[in-house]
This record gives structure tokens, sequence and C-alpha cells, in this order.
């Protein structure tokens, strides 16, 4: 990529040919507000939230504007300021942003803007159009069109994420909204509930039905690990909240899968909490399952392995191990075969 | 793989056989119909069910379950035929390709059409044509071409086409088998499999066993290769296998030919289970051993692409559950053992030293570093794409491989083929996603799709519940009314114990790898009258 170097706020900085004044700024640590820009999309302009001034003159969206050779950015000044203000106070005149009952308080990108430029009462009065609210179609999904500034997110993360194309604009102008398949309430659509216009949605327009009720957003904590499921080995962050129960996931940039995820990933983890899971070692006695305590119950598989092998021979003995496990646990399975009770019976699900 | 998953954008094409992508490897299947769709790249589909991706092919082949080697063939005449194969680099880098295309000689597209079921010959040509151009195109296969008694077969045919068509050793390329499981590659990579060590080597060779002796201290390592899954069940049943210590696996549910198995588990004189959740396996265990579930553990796992990764532990052990790891270490330590181990690391440090193509991994490189094996010192960066230069045999070896038939094939009692898989919602056995909440109320029981033409001869009507029976046993189950298969095809999800496909799969193995062929094998339909 062809270098080209031009000033922000007075700063020299250098950036490829074609990126634009967003990327290049975001890269270099300048804090230019947006709400239509992702990262992981193709370009949109249409929030007007990054407007920046450009040879001192004009106005331009720097999310789609390309960087230009010695071109003088200024990030943020009184007009901008006006403007990024006329234009929240806008979409909070449009919409139902009640932030206390809304799913996404505390991580809303909106409400981070509000109160960045210090809106403090909605100065229009505007008709608040009774949009689409869903909460009941998708298993996985909720929406709620209220809260949705039309920056069309969403429509992008299906379409260019994960090929779906379930959402898109309809209608227009000032009756312009957001449909689903064909004219369908989300659920009796082709959405396969993977959510990636969740992860991408700004707002709470849409949200996830395990989130409501368990905890707010800034008491959730994360870590990250990887997928059970398939062998992509999608890299995800798993969110629990302060009693220790899991939230949600969001797919991680750093993984294989670069943040997307399926429903399974975005989906299945709750059978880890779900109560069913065995906490106890159990030992069979005359047909019946009793609880044992740790020791015990090792004692007993050690002393019945050295039974078999001196009565039988260690051929007598297999371990099936698992694809579920670590390289850690699979190393030591074959280890024990091998090295502790001497057979090489052991294999696992590879040829299933 | 022999490529990496974002090496999608640099392949020109795609072609996609026996495998699902977008319900079973979702998110790979996103980035290729990404590239399809938005980019206007290539796509060839082979699979005897209609797939998401099929829709967006340029060409799709419907071909008749277990028929893979034969249109594999059928292309490869083309490209030999009409000399539009890549002949610098079958020159170059391979052998073999004089007795392979002796063989190929007689998979003309009319034979090949007649094998595998199809109607337009005349777009194998086409296809094979359009494969030719792409450069480079990549393959895709999962379980749809190695769940057969001639899966190592299938496997190797892969080979030999992009072998012919210069795609491999090429970013972009590559014969890339798509793994069911988070680890299974790396339970593989650590010979957790009865005829290989760590990193596949073999347990027969003299040196080996010396090498592990010293290594782990110990004397007298047997190198007579072990039983595989499906011979383990066989020796229980006929007495020869007294014990079984299992982990983490379900084969009640995941095995071919269920009551085979239950009689083999009940056979046992001792049988232990080291699980999550009590499954349809753990009822018939002597001693049951709770373990952590993933999000609980540390230590690392090894994906599709062979790139090794960090799990963390999010969450405290549950109830009195333990680390897998530990488990193992106290019951070879209570039987004479002193392993030491103190955490996942330890145990990565010794794998480290015995394992060449992970030798130059650390758990401090793979938590900043996308490292994919071979990594063999501290610091090489890790393999992106494999055979770059030559194969690990030197020239890479096309072999003529002839199509065989499945080892049960429809007749007059059981008229039907009988497929099994995935769906996009639920995962192998259930044990996980049907305890999820929202995956199990998305999809909530099993299902046979049967073809309208077949639900007509049997009077069966949308959502029906009806019987399907095979040599091995029968199941009542409810019938999807959908044209994805064509008639005489039907398929079952194996994941529903309600309804479990795997009473009814055939465990016929293939000779080499012992596979069970869980694709095909032949049933009937009943209607049931009440």
């Amino acid at each position: 990529m062809q270098e080209i170097k031009f000033t922000i706020n007075g700063k020299d900085v250098t950036g490829g040919k074609g990126q634009t004044i967003l990327e290049i700024a975001l890269k270099n640590g300048f804090d230019i507000p947006y709400l239509c820009y992702h990262p992981k999309i193709s370009k949109t302009g249409a929030c007007r939230m990054c407007i920046v001034r450009v040879n001192e003159v004009m106005l331009k969206t720097a999310c789609t504007e390309p960087a230009m050779e010695g071109m003088k950015v200024i990030t943020e000044d009184e007009e901008i300021i006006k403007i990024r203000k006329g234009i929240l106070e806008l979409l909070l005149a449009e919409g139902d942003h009640n932030c206390l009952y809304c799913d996404a308080n505390g991580a809303c990108e909106l409400q981070t803007l509000v109160h960045r430029y210090n809106i403090d009462q909605v100065a229009y009065e505007y008709p608040k159009r009774n949009r689409e609210i869903d909460y009941e179609s998708s298993e996985g999904l909720k929406r709620n069109e209220n809260r949705c500034i039309l920056c069309g997110r969403c429509v992008k993360a299906c379409g260019e994420i994960q090929l779906s194309n379930v959402w898109s604009f309809t209608d227009r102008g000032g009756h312009t909204h957001l449909t689903s398949g064909l004219y369908e309430k989300i659920g009796d659509s082709s959405c396969v509930k993977c959510g990636a216009c969740v992860q991408l949605c700004p707002t709470g327009s849409l949200s996830f039905q395990t989130v409501l009720g368990r905890g707010e957003n800034w008491e959730l904590t994360k870590e990250s690990s990887i997928c059970i499921y398939c062998g992509v080995g999608c890299k995800i962050d798993y969110y629990k909240n302060k009693e220790g129960l899991l939230v949600k996931t969001i797919g991680h940039d750093d993984g294989p899968n670069r943040g997307h995820l399926c429903v399974k990933g975005r989906f299945g983890f709750d059978f880890i909490q779900n109560g069913k899971r065995l906490s106890k070692p159990l030992i069979k006695r005359n047909g019946v399952f009793e609880e044992a305590s740790w020791d015990e119950a090792l004692d007993l598989v050690a002393s019945k392995f050295i039974e078999i092998k001196d009565k039988y021979g260690p051929d007598s003995i297999a371990a099936l191990s698992s694809a579920k496990c670590t390289n850690e646990e699979n190393y030591l399975m074959q280890k024990i075969m091998r090295a502790v009770i001497g057979t090489n019976n052991v294999d696992h699900c590879a040829r299933l | 793989m022999t490529n990496s998953i974002r090496e999608v954008p640099l392949s020109e094409g795609f072609l996609v056989i026996g495998s699902n992508t977008t319900e079973n490897h979702p998110v790979i299947g996103s980035m290729i119909m990404k590239e399809v769709i938005n980019q206007g790249k290539k796509l060839i589909v082979v699979d005897p069910r209609e797939i998401e991706l099929s829709r967006y092919a340029d060409y799709y082949f419907q071909i008749k379950p277990g028929t893979n080697i034969a249109i594999l063939n059928g292309f490869m005449h083309v490209l030999i035929k009409e000399g539009i194969f890549n002949k610098e680099y079958v020159e170059k880098r391979c052998e073999g390709f004089e007795a392979m295309a002796k063989i190929l000689e007689k998979y003309n597209p009319e034979f090949v059409a007649e094998i595998c079921g199809i109607d337009n010959p005349e777009d194998i040509v086409k296809a094979a044509r359009l494969m030719a151009q792409l450069k480079p195109m990549a393959l895709y296969y999962a379980m749809g071409i190695t769940q057969f008694v001639s899966g190592v077969n299938g496997v190797k045919s892969t080979a030999n086409l992009q072998m012919l068509l210069g795609n491999l050793g090429i970013p972009g390329g590559g014969v890339n088998p798509l793994r069911g499981q988070n680890n299974v590659q790396g339970a593989c990579d650590m010979g957790a499999l009865n005829a290989v060590y760590p990193a596949y080597q073999p347990v027969a060779s003299e040196e080996n066993k010396e090498k592990f002796e010293k290594a782990w201290g110990v004397s007298g390592l047997p190198t007579k290769p072990g039983l595989t899954i499906v011979e383990m069940f066989n020796a229980a049943v006929a007495g020869n296998l007294k014990a079984v210590y299992e982990m983490g696996e379900n084969p009640v549910m995941s095995d071919p030919n269920q009551h085979h198995v239950i009689e083999a588990l009940e056979a046992l004189n001792f049988f232990v289970v080291q699980d999550i959740f009590f499954t349809e396996t753990a009822q018939y265990a002597d001693v049951v051993l709770p373990a952590c579930s993933f999000l609980e553990k540390e230590g690392t796992v090894t994906n599709t692409e062979r790139r090794i990764q960090p799990m963390h532990r999010v969450l405290p052990p549950w109830g009195d559950a333990r680390d897998d790891w530990w488990i193992t270490m106290q019951i070879a330590n209570r039987m004479g053992a002193q392993w030491d181990y103190k955490k996942p690391e330890d145990i990565f440090e010794e794998i480290r030293m015995v394992t060449p193509s992970y030798a130059g991994i650390t758990y401090e490189r793979v938590e900043k570093e996308l490292i994919q094996w071979p990594c063999p010192a501290k610091d090489h960066p890790g393999t992106q794409y494999l055979h770059k230069e030559k194969f690990s045999r030197g020239l890479g070896l096309l072999t003529g491989i002839d199509y065989t038939p499945p080892a049960e094939e429809t007749d007059t009692d059981y008229p039907v083929i009988l497929t099994t898989g995935r769906i996009l919602e639920h995962f192998h056995t259930g044990t996980m996603t049907r305890n999820s909440k929202i995956l199990d109320e998305i999809v909530p029981e099993g299902f046979v799709e049967i073809h309208p033409n077949d639900a007509k001869i049997y009077n069966i009507t949308d959502g029906e519940v009806i019987s399907i029976s095979s040599r091995r046993g029968s199941i009542r189950i409810r019938a999807r009314v959908t044209d994805r298969s064509k008639p005489n095809v039907v398929f079952i999800p194996f994941h529903f114990f309600e309804a479990a496909a795997n009473e009814l799969t055939i465990d016929a193995l293939d000779p080499t790898c012992k596979i069970p062929e869980y694709k095909v094998c032949s049933c009937k339909i009943e209607k049931i009258y009440l």
C-alpha cells in the first residue's frame, strides 16, 4: 500500500492510500465518534456522527472519506460539536430511548455519546412511532425497534458476515424501518440465530434472550476461551454476572472466527449450569449408584485396574479418550494406558 | 486442514464434498458463502442431500450416498482426457500418474453418472473444466467423505484430485478436512490412538519405544498396536476385554449399532465413566467420576487448521467435579506411578519434549501468537499451510482407486438408503446442546427426512410418527416430508436418544482406519397404524 502523510489535529500521521480518515485516526488513537461504522462491515456513511473538518473548510464523514496526502483534519471544533449534538437529539426524539428498561443500559454506544456530548434533555417533540417490539418469536433474539437508530449494522452483519440476508430496510424517509425475511417476525424468518446482528447493534434494539434479569452490564465480567463444539475453534468471550451465572457470549476478534459465532457458540453454554451436572463421584453397589468420596472412588478404580491387569493381562483394559478434552488430558490418558497399564488399547471418537 | 481458515478469501473457487459446512462448521460456511455470493467466486458442491451451499453452487451433484470416489474419478478422468490438469506440477512433485491414469480410463462421465445416479453426465465435464481454471481451488470435506467402508480411499481420492490440479502446497488451495470436535485434532496429535504415540510416532517402532521409555522413566512399553473403538466393543462381547476407562465419550449414542455397544458394556467386568453428565452410557458404569466442563478448566486445544489455542478458567468447578487430568493422574499414582503435575502447563512442557511438531510451542506463545503446528522450535513461526516445497514423503503419490459399493446395499427387505448426520442447532450425542435451553427449544426432537414421493408411497404425512428399521434395530420417529434428498434416501440426525439413529446404523468398518459406515446403510419405512 502506498504510504500517505497528513495531519490530524496538527499532528503528523501516516496511513495507506485508500484508507479512510476514520481508519487511520482510530489506529493513531484519535477518538472520533461513530454509530453506523463498524470495522467488520463495509462503509455506510449514514449517521454523520463522524464528520470532521478537512482543510479548514469542508465537513466530511471520516468513515467514507479517503485520506489524501497533505490534508489537514480537525476531529472536533465548536461547529462539529453542535452538529453532533443535533444528530443525537434527533435520534433521541425519534425513538424510545429509556435506558431504565433497556437491555443495553451501560453497554450502549448511543448512551455513551449522549453522555459525552452532555445532552440533558430531548430537544424536540417528535411523534414516537410505535415500531415493532418482538420479544417472543425467536428463541435466541429479542427485538425492540423503538430503540433502533437505523444505522444499518445489523443489515450488513447479516449480509456480509453471516450471509443470511435476513435484515433489510423497508419504506422511505421518516417511515424507514427494519424488516426481517419476507416481512416476517424474526423467529419465522430464515434467521439462523448466529447473533452477529446483536453483537454489532450499537443500542438495545437487538438483544439476546439470555441477558435480561441477569445483572447490569457494568457488573458483568468476561474471560475468553475456545468454543467446545466443532473443530473451527472459535475464540469466545464468556460473560458472567456477580453470582457467577453465564449471561452471554461474544465472538472474539483474535480467533479463527474473527468475532463471528454460530447458534451453538452463541447459545450452547447453559448446559454447564443447568443443575443436571454430575457433582459427586458415584459407585454402583448392588445395581444402585451411591455417592462416594473421591478417595473411595479413585482407590476402587485403581485397585480394580490392578486386579484385572494381574489376572487377565494389560490388554484386557482399554481407554476411550475424548476429543472434548484438552491436549494435556489426552496426553495423560494415552500415557496412563501405555506407561502405567501397559497396553496400546486407547482410542477416541476421531474414528467415528 | 493442509491450509488455513484465513486463506478462504485467497481461493478462486471451492469444491465442497461431503460437508454440510453452513450447518456443521457454520463460521467457515459463512466465510465460503461470502466469497461465493459477495465476491463471485466459483463453487462446486457434491452431496446426496441439498444443503445451503448447493443453492449457490455453479454445479451441484446430488449423488447417491457412498459414491464419492466414482465422481472424483469422473472429474479426474476429464482432466486427464482433455489434458487440462496441471502437468508441470504432476511432473515435478508427484509420482504414480501413469498407473492412476490407467485406472481412471473407464470413469467416463456416462459410467460415473450411472453409478452416482445423476442425470447430466456433461455437467461432470463442465465442472472439471471449471476446476482446471480455478487457480487455486480449495477442497473442503467432512464426514461425508470419511464415514464409509471406503473412507480412506475417499480421502486419498480428494488428494489425487488436488495434486492433479496442482492445488496442494499453495495458499488458498489444499485438502481441507473440517474436524467435527473442538479438539479432535489435538486428541490425535497427542496419541490418543491405538497405534501411535504423540505426533503420530508408531508404537510398533523399537526406536520410539526406547524414546518414550526414556522420557517417561519406564520400561517394557508395548509395541503391539491396540484396539480401535469398535474393535474394543467386539473384544468385550467376545470376553477378551474386561475393563474400560472412558473419559468424555458417549458410545451408547455415538457408536454404530447401539444394541451391540450395550451388549459390550454389559459384558465388561469393570467400567469407569468420567464425564460432566450422567450420559446414556454412564448407566452401564461401575464408577462414575464427575469432571470439570470446558469453561472450568485450563489447557490447550488444537483446531481443524492445526492451530493451538489456550482455554481459560471462566467458572469454578461445578460441585465436587475435578479436572480430567487431575483424575487421570490420581488413578495413575494410586496404581504406582509417581506423576507430579501441578497444573496443565507442566503437562504441556512434557508434551513439547516428546512431540516434535509441538516442540516450539509454549503457553506464553499461544497467549500472544497465532501458531499452527508443525512448530519445531521456539523461534519457528509455525506452519500456515503444509506441503509447501515438497510432500512429507517427498513426491506426492497419485494412487488409482476404484469405486467400491457400500457394505450394505438395498434389497427387497430393506429397500431404502439411510444416511445420518448433524444439524445446525445440535451437536453429536446431544449431551451439551440438548441440555442447553435455547438450542433444545429450537429443535426439541428428532426427525427423519423423507421424500414426498416416498411419503406418498407409504401413505405418510408431514409430522406423522413412523417406524424406521434396519437389520440392527428399529426406532419410531417423526417424519419431515422434504425433497432435500432424492427419493428412496432418508436422513436422520443422530443427536436424539429418543429416536437414536445409531440403533439403525451399521458397524461395518473401513479396513485401514476402522471408521464405521455411518453415512449409508439399508432400512425400511413403515407407517404406524394405530
